[in-house]
Parts: structure tokens; sequence; C-alpha cells
């Protein structure tokens, strides 16, 4: 059981978030026509073995989607953050 | 090579059991090979088995990180089935259960393969429209499949829940008769075993570190017993498919997420079959020994940990004991987790990679060990002949982007959802 | 008679006796006994058969750690098989059988199979029964057999009867384990105000002290930490608890054995409690196992751990021989021999050292035992129990290097040393250090800040030095009672460890089948067999021999395999490196960990504000995800059949209502709303004015097809947008990932409304009578509001709004009510549309009138359609980007031969069944076909089997004729392909 800390609501059990991965994969600009950038952003994802950005959303919670740094080995968790807040 | 056989056996207890040959040589590795096969599990020395015994190449090594079958193929549930109905996939786990339904004989090594069929369950009139459709292509192409009603199954399945409890009634199953059970360890052991009688030197504790290249082309491994070269470098490395490929500067549609396995106490003959659930990731089966093995849902968010987490054993048990009442006062033994490399549609890659002289056997998301036989008989074809056969010619790479996406569950491209 | 229960002494309860039964036979204990007490105490000496040679077997240990002593417990639906008899308390009514055995315990046929041992070496069944032909068949006739006689105890079918729950336990430390160390360290912590959590798999506090009670003054210090824990509020204690599991984040798995310790769980209470533990911080005080050593036929009934023998005489005071070799590598088996002089039965030690401790040795002399240096047991003799013990000098390997004789005994105790419980800090995936001097591995210090482990569990090398570290890992200050160690037996920790693990003949062999794991029946020579076949890793070792694989996890047989590999690869055993070990510590109940999840709370159970309403009014429900709707409303006598059939056309002919409150909805607020959508939908959006609705469909990121729905403009910066029911979920996330991570510029709110509304749709030629009478100040006309607009509505007081739109083909209207007003509503318009002959329809006629019309819904928006196999590339705007616009062009997915959506009429008098498969009226029909069969019906409007289907270039085949194959049932069938627009194409019903 991971434990997420929620800067809105708090330290939270993993069951009250869904996942999405990759918080470093940049979508393209919504007029962007190049398939390429779209085809990267959408399948290809950032996997490392180790210190992994990801996107978590707080569902069952405030709904906030969350980007999360965490180890993929230890599932330490180093930092938490609100997507909104992060500069892009 | 010793013959394994019930003569065998015989002769060798009369003599205190010590005539028994090693099972496999433990070579040197040789400066250089036709074919490097990275990966020591089901898929590689299956690969390696399949180029010696079909293409005649016997140069072939295999190289192996730590002890071979020591991933995916040593932790999954062990069951084999050829139910897919997508165009490119359905012939390819078909020839998979074709050469299962011999594998024993193949190899001189009893695999258990133990075609005691599998009920897929089905909770929903729409969810039998589904089934009907799957089994539909299944029978079009010869594949043995049965649309049953639920009272059918409850003829043959009576222990599982019928009952006004019941939060998802079972409505019917999709059974195929010829699905069922292998013994994973035995797989591993038994391509190990006679690929190495085919002259494929097996290196383990043996980790590749990088590649060997001419140019833009790779021409071999550096390991940590030093550089061995070949022309053709195949990966078959579940779990850390994406960091190998990585190294060869190639991105992947790959994310590795931790799928658990359960297993309860052995007890006598409790379950018959294999028998997955409808309204939730998880099936059931009885191994030899007695214990119930149990398949659950992944814990949802990239992992290589292979253990797994709290919330997937109590949803697991909580389906286990929602489609089984009985087993509720059975105990778990022991739950541990598999490193999976799940693709964003589901279906696996065996195809040449973009950089020359790399190949990748890969992301087979949760359906790895049924898929072993025809994965490593159409990996070797493919490295051999440099084209794909017909069964692999969709798994290929370049579909994400020419839109072909094998995706059998329909959950598009994000993997924890699968 | 052996073995006999002591006239005095021990932690029973001899006010009261119970009355157990095994295997028939009548036993008797008093509380505080296990069964495997009571059992010793009546001289039971096969308590089982083993797993592959069913050879007979006794008890060995006193605790977790016991591989044979496990029986078939309870009956019928309660039946638990392979229960540990060693960790079982005895109650009374306690009814146990053998397992196993056939026809029993003492006289069992299989046994045969320990005469056949050479034949089943390790690994044996992969090398035969392959059978003579190609095929499964002779290996599926084997294994039924094998199968037969593997698996250990019975199961039963039937469903549990009792229940179980889930509690969630927060807490500043988790102190597992309630030894010296954990008593010390809760009480340290305690009393520093920590709000602790102390848990002991015992029914009792004091972990060892229990059966190593030294000298008699540990009861004093228990009492004493007792009643200090018990007085502290902020320490709460759970007994009958094993923590079976150490997860991320540091959460801990327990599962609390409320009512196993009698005969039947009391009503209304829950059996165990499953216990989701999230600690700031755990000490893991879980003590040590004593290990076993291998010499020939040491799996025979008599031969026991000595600390279980020790456990059984202080515990319990049952003396578990008259006379009795105790072997010993260490000085730890002192205390026992020790103490089993002291109680009268005729001690022999055999030190495997050469030169074995002197004070020690002393105080065995002085209690009338014997101690013979250098010596060991080649081998244990008895035919069914220990009759005696060959005894022989051995040289510092543990090799014979002398005459060997016979010592009449009736129990041998073994002493290997000892192994940390190390298993939870091995859950947390940290790897464990190999202690040279205490011989075994243990965790790193600090490799986990927040998991400490103490006392035995890290080897502690003295009782004083465990309770001192126990109390240090609780609170930095905590001054804990003297516990006074000036007796020597208080040295409960190995000293002066010899590495012998394997007592061998002069030939270097063992004297007969020596075993490593008893259960599996894992010898010696197993281990050999598959050091020569290649299998030289652990992980090989352990699958190829299932060494430790058995219901004991490997909890004795873990050393004795590794020392011999590592002997045999001619490395140390670090090097060989040892296996992971996996929760749960011990085998834990499915029931428990399923908690109340299971059956009907599996998953929630959604319904709609209006359920109650269909279920007055005789409809028949059915799933649709987590929700339960309305299916059909049969009259009496009518079928499914009869009465969608029914309900379609009398919408088509009069009106109708449905409940759609399912739909998925979410209020969009803001002033970028339009541009909001204008992204998430491919079509277009700006010139949506307040007051109308408009059709969308969204795509995935990947140009697949996710949703469609409809979404009103209630004010300037407000919209009202729905969803399907099945997609609810998934469309409110992605609008709020990409509101949050991507378009951060966009001023837009989304909240979902879904439970907030109820929603029902009103259809056929009287919809606009039965609302017109309804809602009598409202005007409906088609001049004042036609097809997709909405007006806002009161009725009673209750504020609606009325969309008109139609699903169904009809005149229709949806209208929205806040929910809790749902019931009064529908049940408004019901009574108002009686005039006009309104009938409830359920989603069956629902599905038959879309079908007629052509509409895609769940079947067709499968995941993997697109815009233009769904024949809806029109709606795509072109003149600007939206979720999925890119992708959507993709090669293969705009290929124009893919199959697209068709109509079909299906000749003859039948239907055809969704998921049948489509051929060209010739040709082979061994593979994907042209398309399938996605949705179904009898069109009451057209009076013919109608279906929908994706057909390979589908929209050029209008016309043609294409079978329509269900290799599964209905067979072969002809359609005509048609357009999928059945009824009234031109849509003059439902803008009239």
């Amino acid at each position: 059981m991971i434990r997420l800390n929620c800067p809105v609501c708090g330290l939270r059990d993993e069951t009250e978030f869904t996942y999405l991965g990759d918080a470093t994969a940049r979508r393209p600009k919504m007029d962007e026509t190049d398939p390429k950038p779209w085809v990267d952003f959408v399948f290809f994802r950032d996997n490392p073995r180790g210190s992994h950005k990801e996107y978590w959303h707080h569902v069952l919670g405030c709904r906030q989607w969350l980007i999360v740094e965490r180890d993929t080995v230890s599932h330490d968790i180093s930092s938490s953050s609100l997507a909104k807040d992060v500069s892009a | 090579m010793a013959r394994y056989s019930a003569f065998s056996i015989f002769k060798n207890a009369l003599g205190g059991n010590r005539g028994w040959p090693r099972a496999w040589r433990d070579p040197v590795a040789k400066p250089q090979y036709d074919v490097i096969i990275v990966g020591g599990g089901g898929h590689g020395l299956a690969t390696a088995y399949y180029l010696a015994k079909e293409h005649d190449i016997h140069n072939v090594a295999v190289i192996e990180r730590g002890w071979l079958g020591g991933g995916n193929t040593g932790r999954n549930t062990t069951i084999v089935r050829s139910n897919y109905m997508l165009p490119g996939n359905t012939m390819f786990y078909e020839r998979s259960m074709r050469l299962w339904e011999n594998l024993s004989q193949d190899l001189n090594f009893n695999v258990m393969m133990s075609q005691r069929g599998q009920f897929h369950l089905g909770h929903s009139p729409a969810q039998m429209d589904g089934l009907r459709r799957r089994g539909n292509i299944m029978r079009a192409h010869g594949i043995d499949g049965e649309l049953i009603d639920r009272a059918e199954v409850q003829r043959r399945l009576p222990y599982l829940d019928y009952s006004e409890n019941a939060r998802f009634p079972i409505v019917g199953a999709l059974y195929q008769g010829r699905a069922g059970t292998a013994r994973h360890d035995a797989v591993a052991w038994g391509y190990a075993r006679a690929a190495d009688r085919l002259g494929v030197d097996i290196i383990q504790q043996c980790e590749v570190l990088g590649y060997l290249w001419d140019n833009d082309r790779i021409v071999g491994v550096q390991t940590t017993k030093g550089d061995i070269r070949a022309p053709k470098v195949g990966l078959a490395v579940a779990g850390n498919t994406t960091v190998l490929a990585e190294k060869a500067g190639v991105r992947l549609p790959i994310e590795t997420h931790a799928l658990q396995a359960f297993v309860t106490e052995p007890i006598k003959p409790f379950i018959d079959n294999v028998v997955s659930f409808g309204a939730a990731h998880f099936y059931i089966s009885q191994s030899d020994k007695g214990g119930l093995v149990l398949g659950g849902d992944l814990d949802g968010y990239n992992s290589y940990a292979q253990r797994g987490g709290l919330p997937i054993v109590n949803h697991t048990m909580a389906a286990a004991k929602s489609l089984v009442p009985a087993i509720s006062r059975q105990r778990l033994l022991r739950h541990w987790a598999g490193a999976m490399d799940m693709t964003m549609d589901g279906s696996p890659i065996i195809a040449k990679l973009p950089v020359e002289g790399l190949y990748l056997n890969g992301g087979w998301c949760y359906g790895g060990f049924k898929a072993t036989p025809a994965g490593g008989w159409c990996f070797a074809w493919t490295i051999a002949k440099d084209e794909p056969h017909k069964d692999n010619a969709e798994f290929t790479l370049s579909r994400f982007e020419q839109g072909y996406q094998i995706d059998e569950k329909a959950h598009g491209p994000q993997a924890n959802l699968q | 008679m052996s073995a006999r229960r002591l006239p005095e002494g021990g932690r029973i309860d001899r006010s009261a006796l119970l009355q157990l039964t095994f295997d028939g036979r009548s036993i008797e204990a008093y509380p505080g006994d296990t069964l495997a007490s009571a059992l010793l105490a009546a001289d039971e000496a096969i308590i089982a058969r083993s797993f592959k040679y069913h050879r007979p077997r006794g008890i060995v240990a006193a605790g977790v750690e016991e591989p044979n002593a496990l029986v078939q417990l309870r009956s019928g639906a309660r039946t638990e098989p392979n229960t540990r008899a060693t960790t079982l308390e005895a109650y009374s009514g306690l009814n146990a059988t053998g397992q196993n055995a056939w026809p029993s315990l003492k006289f069992d046929l299989q046994s045969v199979n320990r005469h056949l041992s050479p034949f089943f070496g390790a690994g044996f069944y992969y090398k035969t029964f392959m059978g003579p032909f190609k095929g499964t068949g002779f290996w599926m006739t084997c294994e039924k057999f094998i199968r037969k006689a593997a698996g250990m105890g019975k199961g039963d079918h039937s469903p549990d009867p009792d229940s179980y729950q889930t509690s969630n336990a927060f807490c500043d430390l988790l102190v597992i384990g309630a030894g010296p160390a954990g008593l010390a360290a809760a009480l340290a912590a305690g009393e520093n105000g920590d709000r602790i959590l102390l848990i002991e798999q015992d029914h009792e506090l004091g972990g060892s002290l229990l059966s190593n009670p030294v000298g008699g003054q540990s009861d004093t210090w228990l009492a004493e930490m007792r009643a200090r824990l018990t007085a502290l509020d902020n320490v709460k204690i759970l007994t009958r608890t094993t923590v079976f599991g150490a997860y991320d984040s540091d959460v801990y798995g327990a599962v609390e054995r409320l009512w196993d310790h009698v005969e039947t769980v009391p009503p209304h209470q829950h059996r165990q409690i499953f216990w989701q533990i999230r600690a700031k911080r755990a000490v893991m005080a879980t003590g040590a196992i004593e290990r076993h050593l291998a010499f020939g036929h040491n799996d025979l009934p008599g031969v026991m751990l000595a600390s279980g023998v020790r456990s059984y005489l202080n515990r319990y005071a049952v003396l578990a021989g008259r006379s009795i070799v105790v072997m010993t590598n260490n000085d730890s088996a002192y205390g026992a021999a020790i103490e089993l002089a002291q109680a009268g039965a005729s001690v022999t030690l055999a030190d495997l050292r050469r030169t074995p401790p002197d004070g020690l040795s002393k105080r065995l002399d002085a209690a009338g035992g014997t101690v013979l240096a250098g010596h060991g047991v080649l081998c244990a003799l008895g035919r069914k129990r220990v009759s005696g013990a060959q005894i022989a000098p051995l040289d510092e390997r543990g090799q014979s290097c002398g005459a060997a004789r016979k010592v009449d005994c009736d129990v041998i105790a073994v002493s290997g040393g000892w192994s940390p419980v190390l298993n939870l800090w091995s859950h947390r995936q940290k790897k464990p250090v190999f202690d040279e001097s205490a011989w075994c591995f243990k965790p790193s210090a600090d490799a986990l800040p927040t998991l400490t482990p103490v006392g035995s569990a890290v080897a502690a090398g003295t009782l004083q030095n465990t309770i001192a570290d126990g109390a240090k890992a609780g609170a930095v200050k905590g001054v804990m009672p003297d516990l006074a160690s000036d007796n020597p037996d208080a040295d409960h920790w190995v000293r002066d460890i010899s590495p012998v693990w394997r007592i061998t003949g002069a030939n270097g062999k063992t004297t007969g089948k020596a075993f490593v794991d008893m259960q599996h029946d894992v010898a010696v020579s197993d281990i050999e067999l598959a050091h020569r076949e290649g299998y030289v890793s652990v992980e090989h070792l352990k699958r190829y021999t299932t060494t430790g694989m058995a219901t004991d996890q490997g909890k004795l047989s873990n050393m004795p395999a590794l020392a011999r590999m590592a002997e045999l690869l001619g490395s140390s055993i670090p090097e060989v490196g040892t296996t992971t070990f996996r929760p749960p510590f011990t085998p834990t109940t499915v029931g428990a960990l399923a908690a109340n999840d299971a059956g009907h709370h599996f998953a929630p159970t959604r319904r709609s504000a209006l359920h109650d309403w269909h279920v007055e009014n005789g409809a028949k429900i059915m799933q649709a995800g987590l929700w339960l709707r309305p299916w059909y409303y049969p009259d009496s006598g009518e079928d499914l059949d009869a009465a969608y059939r029914r309900e379609a056309s009398h919408v088509r002919d009069h009106v109708g209502m449905v409940d759609v409150s399912t739909l998925g909805k979410i209020q969009v607020q803001g002033p970028d709303v339009a541009e909001f959508l204008n992204r998430i939908y491919v079509n277009g959006w700006k010139t949506l004015q307040v007051g109308r609705i408009r059709y969308g469909l969204m795509l995935r990121e990947d140009g697949i097809v996710l949703d469609d729905g409809a979404t009103a403009r209630l004010g300037e910066h407000e919209y009202f947008m729905t969803t399907t029911t099945a997609n609810a979920a998934k469309v409110l996330a992605l609008a709020e990932q990409l509101l949050q991570t991507e378009w951060r510029d966009l001023k837009v709110h989304v909240t979902s409304v879904t439970d907030q509304w109820a929603a029902m749709a009103v259809a056929g030629p009287n919809a606009r009578d039965v609302l017109a009478s309804a809602f009598e100040t409202v005007d409906l006309s088609a001049e004042a509001l036609p097809n997709n607009h909405f007006v806002k509505a009161i009725i009673d007081g209750i504020q609606c709004r009325i969309h008109r739109m139609s699903f169904s083909g009809e005149l229709a209207y949806e209208v929205y009510a806040p929910a809790k007003f749902g019931y009064h509503l529908w049940a408004q318009i019901m009574a108002h549309g009686a005039t006009y002959d309104i009938r409830p329809y359920g989603m069956e006629s629902m599905g038959t009138l879309r079908i007629e019309k052509g509409h895609v819904a769940g079947p067709e928006l499968d995941g993997r359609t697109t815009l233009h196999d769904i024949g809806l590339e029109g709606m795509a705007s072109s003149k600007k980007p939206f979720v999925g616009s890119v992708l959507r062009n993709r090669p293969r997915l705009a290929d124009k031969t893919r199959p697209t959506l068709v109509g079909l009429e299906i000749q003859g008098d039948t239907g055809a069944k969704s998921g049948s498969i489509l051929y060209d009226m010739t040709g082979s029909t061994d593979n994907h076909g042209l398309g399938w069969v996605s949705s179904t019906t009898y069109s009451p409007a057209l009076g013919k089997y109608i279906a929908l289907g994706f057909l390979a270039e589908g929209r050029e085949r209008h016309g043609q004729q294409v079978r329509v194959i269900d290799f599964l049932g209905t067979g072969t069938q002809t359609a005509t392909v048609t357009s999928p627009h059945f009824f009234d194409p031109k849509g003059v019903r439902q803008n009239g």
C-alpha cells in the first residue's frame, strides 16, 4: 500500500487515487498536425527503473491531479504537488 | 545426454540416482555467436531452441542476468489458452496451443501441460455477446470453444456463487476445453535442456551492460563476463525491456507494472478447471500439488519491485470469495508479483527494431506464459529470416503510428487499465 | 507410554478439563494447552503423514514453524485443512482428524511410497509420464492420480458460514511481537506518550519467556510489564493476531483470530479481523526459530526441536519422553537438557562440538544428565516412532570418526542453532546480512529507518541485551524493570555455534534418509541430485526439489538446505544467498483477507432515484455496470420477448417513459466552456446558444471514439453535459486531467452532478400531451420548444428542466429534476399520462428503439471503433483541432475498407445473435470474416428481425446479402445489408 501526500487532503491511501503515469510527457499544442509528436505523447512514455515523475488523480478525494515523484523499485515517494501549480 | 523416460528413472533409481547428468551445461561464453538472445526466461530459451531446431542455427547464446526461468516464467499463474479474437492475434495463440499440446514429447521434458479446460464467465447479456463474438472467431479458426448458459455452468462448476448474494450473477460462460495449465518452471528447464542439447550455450549470471556497435548496427553485447559478438541480438527480457531497449536508443510503448499472484495451502482436488471471473481481473485454478492458484489485477502504477501491495491482496481475495465462497476457509500461503511489460494496446511486440541487428520479443502484458512456445517459435523465425511469420506479422512496433492497436480489451493506451 | 503430563507446573489451568477428539479418539486437555501439547500429553506419536512418501510424522516444534503436525480441523462447511496443531489452542469440543492418509494415520496404504523413494527423487515427474504418443492424454491420466495423492487436507465446497471484517489502525509505533524485546519497546514508547499498537500472535504476552521462564523470575517481570502496559490508555494490545506482511509506506497487514479458540463463533461476531495498520514506525521483535539438523531418519516421530521439547515441558507441563537424547551444535539446548533432566527424564546430550561449555556441562551433570562431547546422532532408530539413537563420535565436519553405539531413547531433541525471524524485513525487499558468529541471516542495521528489528530477530546475545535494545527502540529514555541475568539460562541466544548441519557416517553419507524439508519430503539426497543435474542456484534448488515451499514456507528447512548447497558448490552460505520470504508470514485465511468485500459487497451497487418505483411496479432488474436498471416491465404472463416488443410498440404508437438517470451528468462552468467543449468534442460548440442542446461525440487521445452525449447551454457560463452511463467517470477524469495539466489557461470548472439529477425520457406520439398535462404553464409546442431546445419548468414547486431530444426516434423529451424529487415527478408524470396511455419501458425496448433508428450505443462504441466506422465522420469539424483529431487519421484507422456500421435485415423467423460473424455468401469461413453483429432485436415497427453490425466496405454493400454465422449456436443465417437507419430515416417523427 502506497500512501500519497495529497497537498489538499494530506496523507491518503493509494486506493483513493487513480494513476496515469509519466508526467514528463508533454502534450503537443492543440494545433499540432504532425502525427509523430502525438504518437510519442500518447504511446511512448518514460519507464525508468528508479525515480519517476507521474500523474495521480485523487478521484475519491479532492479530484485534483497530482504530480508525484516516486521510485519505481522502492516505491518511496520524494515529492507530490498539484499538477495545476507546477509550471509546464 | 540421457533421455528422460520411465525406463531411465527405473535404471537410475537402481543406481542410487547417481547417474543423472546435468540438465544443461554451464559453458564459458564464446567470443562470437550467430545469434545472442538476451534473457533466459521461457521466451528466450524457446527462441534459442527453435532457432536451432527449425532454422538450423545452433551457434546461439542465451544470456541471463540471474538464473534461468527466474523472471515472469517462474512467477505466473501458468494458464494456457487460445481464445483471442482480433486479426493478428487469434492464430498466434492457437499456434502456441498446438505447440503446447506436444511440448513434453518435443522437449523430452514433462511440462505437465494439462488441458483441464477454462471457463470465461459472463455476468451480463452484453458480456455474453462479447463472449459469443470471441467464441465465434475461435470456432471459425478451428479453435475449440463452447458457449454455455448459467444452468450448464452451475452443473459443471457447482461450487461457484449462484446465490442472491452474488454481486455480479453468472449469466453464462465461454468454455475452451483445450485450455489449461502447465508447470511453469518445467517450461524454462525443458527448453533450456533441449536447447542445450542442440548446441545452444546458456550463460547464466551474466548481465548485459550495453551493446557493441559497428557504426549504427549492433554486433554484440557488452556483459559482466566480457564482450560477446553476434550479428543478431534478440531481447526477451520481460520487465526490463525498456531498460535494455533504451541502451540501444529505442523508445518503446511499454510501462512496467507489478502483477500479483497468490497460492493457497495445498488441498485435495477442489477445482478441476481454470475459471476466469468476468466481473474483475481474477482467475483461479488448482496446481497438481494442490494449491489454489489465484491471479489478480495490476497494482496500478509503474513498478519494477516484483512485490505487491495490500489493496490488491484484499481485492483478489474478495474476488476469489465472491466467485467461490468456499475458498473463504482456505489459507493464503504466499503472494508475490512479477514485473509486467504493459504495452499500450495489451498486445506484444515480436519484431525487428529500428536499430539494425536488434530484435525484440516483449510487451507480453499479462499473457506471456501461454505464448511461450509460439513467442519463441515466431521470434526465431523473425530473427532467422529477417521478416515476421504471418502469425506475428501484426506484432510490430510501428502499429502504434500505423493505427493498428491490437486492443483485445479495448481499453486504449493506458497500461494500468488493461 | 513415554510422553506424559507432569503432575504440576506449566501455564495451564488444571481447574478445568477439556474434551477434544483426534481421529475419533477422545483426548483430554486443559485450558492453556494447544492441540499439540494435548496430543503429546496423550502420547499420540503419529499426527500426520508426509506429502510424498506418506511417512509417519509426529510433532516437531511448539510454534508456527511446525512442519508436520497438520490436522484437518472441524467438519462440514467450517472444516479447515492443514491446521497447525502446535498453534491451535485447545477448546472444549475440538474435533480434528489426521489427513493425507488412508485408511488411517497409523496404517496408511500409500506409505508404500517410501519404498519407492528412489524412483520419486527430486523432479522425477519432469522425466516421465509423457507417454508413448503425442498429445497430453497420457500425462492427464497420470495427473488424475497424482492430484488425488497430493494436496494434504480436504476443503469443503460449502460457503463459509462465518463472517469477517476489516479494521483500520493508525499508530505512532507498531510493536510486532510481545516477547521480552517487544514488551520493552512497547512500554518504553508507551510511557513516552506515543500511540502504540502491540501485536502478539500467541494468546498470551511473553514470547520466549513463556517457554523459557529463566528460573521463574521472568513471571514476576512479565506480570509487571503487563500491568504497566495495560494501565496505559495509549497502548492497544492485540493478541491472537499475526502481522502477516510488511508493505510500502509502513503499512502492515495483520489478522486477528477472534474466535478460533472456541468451537463456534458466537452469534453476531466476526471470526477474524483483517487489520490494515498504518504505522509511523515499527519495532520488529519477532524472535528466532530453532533449526533442525540433517541425520538419518530425522523425520521419525519423536525427533523434535530442543526448543519444542522445552516449551512442552515448561509451558504445558508435558514431558515429551522418559529417555531423551539431545543433540546440539550450540549452547542453547543445554537449558532444555537441564530442565528435562530436572523434570525426571534421563538425558544424554550429544554435543557436536569437541569442547562443550564448562559451566553448562556441570549443571547438566548435576541434574543427572550426561554430556558426550564431539558426538552426534547418526540416525534415529525405530519404525513408527523413536526407540533409540545411533550415536557416534564425530569430527568437526560432522562425519563419524569412531564406533557408533545405540542409545535407547524415545525422544531426540535437536538444536541446529537459531534463525532470526526476518520475514517482515524481507517483505520490504531488503536483503539480510549473514552473521558469521551467530551463523545466521539477520536484518542489516538501519537499512529501513522506520522498521527497527530488535532482540533475537537481530541475534541479540543475551536476554539483558534483548530487553535493553527493545526499550531503546521504543524510546531513547526508556527504563525497564530488571530481569536478573546472573542465571546463565538467561543467555537464551546461541553461543559458540559450530557450523555443522549434517551428521554423516564415515563414508560421508547420511545413515538413512535425512530430511531438510519434512512436509515436502525433501531429503539431503534430493539436494545432491538437484546439484548433480545443474539446478545450482538457490531458486532452482527450491523449485526443483520444492524445499521451503510447503505450508511452513521453509521456516526450518531453509538453512540446512542452503548449507548443503554451499558445501556442494564449494562456497559459503552468504555466497549462495537466501530465497526471498514472501507474505504472509503464516498461512492466512482467505476469508479474512477478503474481509467484508466479497459477495454482495464486492462492488458498490448504484440505484437511480427512481429505482423504488421500478421495483414497486414489477420491473425485472438488470445489471448495467454498477447500476441496477429496469430491464422490462412484464404484464402478467409475459416473458422478456413479449414484454420488450409490446413496450417498443407502445412507445411508437402511444407514449412511454424510461429512466435515464444513470446517464453521466457533468456541470461545466466558466467563461471558456465553449472553447473547452470545442477541444474535447469532435464537433463545434462556439455557436451553441443559451437554451439549446447539442449532441456531441468525443474521441480518446488515440482517435478512437470514447463517448457521446448531449450538452445543454444553461446560461452564459454554464453548461450541462451528459455522457453515457458506462463512461461517466472516464469522461470526467479526462476533462479534469486536461484542465488541470494541459489547458490550465482555460477558465472552466467541471463537477459531477450525476447523482444530483434524476432523469426520465418521455417518448412517443403522445409525449407532448403528457407533459403539457403535467406542466400546465409551459408551452411545449413545436414552435416554442423545437428539437434540441430545453425549457425550465416547475411542478409541485419542483424546479425541473425539459430537454427536447430523442434517442428513440419519437417525439421525445428528457425531464430532469433534483434527485430527491425524482420519484415524485416520475409518479406525477405517470399519473398525468394515464389519460394518454403512458407505460414505462425498460432497457431492452430502449435498445430496440435505438437499433431501429441506427443509433450507436455500448456495443458499437466498443473502444475500437472510429468515427468513420460508426458512420459519423461527418460530425468531425475540419475547422478546429480536437482531442484525437490527429491520431484518428493514422493510416490503418483511416483505411476505408475497415468494417463500418450497417443495418442487417435477418431473413427467416428467428433473430441473429450478437457476436455472430459476417461472411460473403460464398467462400471460406475459416477467418475473421467481413465483420460482426453488434446489436440485434426484433423490430415491431418493421415486423422483422434486424441487427446492427460492422461490415467491411459496408456502405458499398447496401442491398447485398451476407451470411450471418453463429458457430456456437444458431448456425448460418442470411441477412440483407441496409442502412443502419431502419425506421423513419428522415426523422419526421422526432421533429414533429
